[in-house]
């Protein structure tokens, strides 16, 4: 199992008022998997992937990645975890705007102390894989949505992590560029790699082999007529 | 390290106009202490080029009474002091900071030189050994040098320096002529002149009286006439050229320590001491500088100022590449990773600054010495020192902003758009 999350509570301090955001979630996750998390905007769905993605940690509940219980870590090394074993794509891209497409996949490489040489070679082929080889020179102005969210792909993957994280990955972009972005996600997952998506999308969802749904910081897995004939905390 | 350095240069060429802004601050006042050091070094050498001299490194080690050398003009010749034999000469002149060394004898002679009747009035005659003109650094220009034959055969000649030849011929060739020493006649058969021709520079009234001694004119002879127009009696004085200008302290006590060995004399403020240039420099330079000190802590302010300026665009840096930062987080950079970068673009940045003030600096210095004379001279080290300083201000400032965003929490770093 790769993702095992349980009781997941995480509470927000506003104006001295805590404010629950994620109550009791309970989520399993195989590998090789390929899950959608759907749900309305404040649903919570970014909070959960945080959290996935250790770049957050729940106010209580318990979290295992791998097998590893990963809350007990310290920041040095989540960093590492964030690094090599999982990949992240967000909505907006968050590419390095002034660096070439190729510097942009070969920032995780860096961190990972790899030398130029070998950088250039794999960010080469993480760029080869998305289908963007002619492009390595390009800065993002010059690319494309769709293209810029494949350098983002390409920059999730060249590290190799098991586990792929996409907070709506297909938001900004036109359909077409969408269906480009999700074909390389099923030739991914093809390759065992492990995939936790958001998106509001309907169309998008259903390209996931489990559709998942968060609702006022609820999990259901079934898309509920109403909440209260969703089974709460079931997988 | 090198990536960083890449990034910080295309972080800062990317915002021109910021950067150089910035960078001012740190401009301003690293060229104002580059321009001040300037002027306190240019200052200093000039004093100790003026009262030192061309370079020869030489320094008289004469006698004295009390506090006075003794003029024998006027005054008898103390009881006690030895001719300086070869051997004591010997001695001196194996002293590690003793190149050569050379004895002679002088006096100024205010109405005892005349061609036909043109006087040398203020002039100085000097008695000279063989080495004399070596030990200065004198060369040939016109005629000849003396030659052993003058000092066995006693001949009466007499070599000029360009002052006493201007005075007394006026642009006739001096050379073959017969001049009059205390009535004594004396064939010119020689002129000689300084090998680095030196002027004292002069900026003001005091300057003139610190510096401006003797362009009355020299005439030489060797010293084993000397008595005929002089008495036989007078001790000798002694020059000796030290190996180099920091020497010549040390070179002028040891010599006069080893003529003082051999003095008898019953009056015991007589003694051999060597004329102490370097001190008296050293004295006039920390007056100059203590004035010019005050100067330099004022351009620190401005260091300060421009510090605080970079670490306020530091922090706006910080603010404006949040989410940057959040997702360099998110890919697995390291708190030390982010730490670092900032640290390195905010010391670039002031580096950059540093070397920009450096030429500016020297710039400045240039036209300080063009408009007002004053004299400058460029330290290597200084402008080193300089720019290594206000590398270690980025530094400084650069700590606040940069741990500032090392510890940004990537969510909300992330969630800034
Ligand atoms: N840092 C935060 N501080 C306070 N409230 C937050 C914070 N982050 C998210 N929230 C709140 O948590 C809720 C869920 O947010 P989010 O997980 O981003 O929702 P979604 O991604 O499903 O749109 C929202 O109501 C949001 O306002
Ligand atoms: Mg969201």
């Amino acid at each position: 199992m790769i993702l095992n999350l349980q009781n997941i509570y995480k509470n927000y301090n506003q104006d001295k008022l805590e404010v629950p955001v994620l109550k009791n979630i309970s989520l399993q996750v195989e590998e090789g998997e390929y899950v959608a998390i759907m749900g309305p905007s404040g649903s919570g769905k970014t909070t959960l992937m945080n959290i996935i993605g250790c770049l957050d940690r729940p106010t209580s509940g318990s979290y295992e990645l791998a097998g590893e219980s990963v809350l007990s870590l310290k920041d040095r090394e989540l960093s590492s975890v964030r690094l090599n074993r999982i990949g992240f794509v967000f909505q907006s891209f968050q590419l390095m705007p002034r660096e070439s497409a190729l510097n942009n996949v070969s920032l995780p490489l860096s961190y990972a102390g790899i030398k130029k040489k070998e950088r250039r070679e794999r960010a080469g082929k993480a760029l080869e894989r998305v289908g963007l080889a002619d492009r390595a020179t390009f800065k993002p102005s010059q690319l494309s949505g769709g293209q810029k969210q494949r350098v983002a792909i390409a920059r999730a993957m060249v590290n190799n992590p098991k586990l792929l994280l996409a907070d709506e990955p297909t938001g900004a972009l036109d359909s077409k560029s969408g269906r480009q972005v999700l074909e390389l996600f099923q030739k991914l997952n093809d390759e065992g790699v492990t995939i936790v998506m958001i998106t509001h999308d309907v169309n998008v969802a259903n390209q996931a082999k489990r559709i998942l749904h968060i609702i006022d910081g609820e999990i259901y897995d079934q898309n509920p007529a109403g909440i209260e004939t969703g089974e709460e905390g079931s997988v | 390290m090198f990536e960083n350095l890449r990034l910080s240069f295309q972080g800062i060429w990317s915002h021109k106009l910021r950067s150089f802004l910035t960078m001012l601050g740190i401009i301003i006042g690293i060229a104002a202490i580059i321009a001040i050091v300037s002027t306190i070094k240019g200052t200093n050498e000039q004093i100790e080029q003026n009262l030192i001299g061309s370079g020869s490194n030489n320094v008289n080690v004469q006698l004295y009474q009390g506090d006075w050398t003794i003029d024998f003009s006027y005054e008898s010749v103390p009881q006690g002091v030895p001719v300086i034999s070869e051997e004591i000469l010997r001695e001196i002149t194996d002293l590690e900071e003793v190149e050569s060394a050379a004895l002679y004898r002088y006096r100024q002679d205010y109405d005892g030189v005349y061609y036909q009747n043109t006087s040398l009035s203020g002039g100085y005659v000097y008695g000279v050994d063989r080495d004399y003109f070596i030990t200065c650094d004198l060369l040939v220009q016109k005629g000849r040098g003396f030659v052993d034959k003058d000092f066995t055969d006693f001949h009466k000649v007499a070599i000029l320096d360009e002052d006493s030849a201007n005075a007394l011929f006026q642009g006739e060739n001096p050379i073959g002529k017969t001049i009059e020493v205390r009535q004594q006649p004396f064939v010119v058969v020689g002129v000689v002149t300084k090998k680095d021709v030196f002027e004292p520079v002069i900026n003001s009234m005091e300057d003139y009286y610190t510096y401006a001694q003797d362009s009355s004119g020299k005439v030489y002879i060797p010293e084993a006439v000397w008595p005929v127009p002089y008495r036989y009696d007078e001790p000798q004085q002694l020059v000796v050229k030290a190996g180099s200008t920091s020497d010549m302290t040390g070179a002028g006590k040891k010599s006069a320590d080893i003529l003082n060995g051999y003095l008898t004399v019953s009056d015991d403020t007589v003694s051999y001491r060597s004329e102490n240039l370097l001190e008296q420099a050293k004295q006039i330079q920390q007056l100059s500088e203590s004035t010019n000190r005050m100067l330099i802590w004022i351009a620190g302010i401005s260091l300060l100022v421009g510090g605080i300026g970079v670490m306020n665009i530091m922090l706006v840096s910080v603010t404006e590449r949040t989410s940057e930062i959040g997702l360099k987080k998110a890919i697995g950079a390291r708190k030390t990773m982010i730490l670092g970068q900032f640290l390195t673009e905010s010391a670039v940045l002031t580096s950059l600054g540093g070397v920009f003030g450096v030429l500016v600096g020297i710039i400045l210095a240039e036209v300080i010495s063009k408009l007002s004379d004053m004299p400058v001279a460029i330290s290597i080290p200084a402008a080193a020192a300089a720019v290594v300083f206000s590398m270690v201000i980025g530094i400084v400032f650069g700590l606040i902003p940069s741990y500032k965003a090392a510890n940004l929490d990537p969510i909300v770093a992330l969630r800034h758009e």
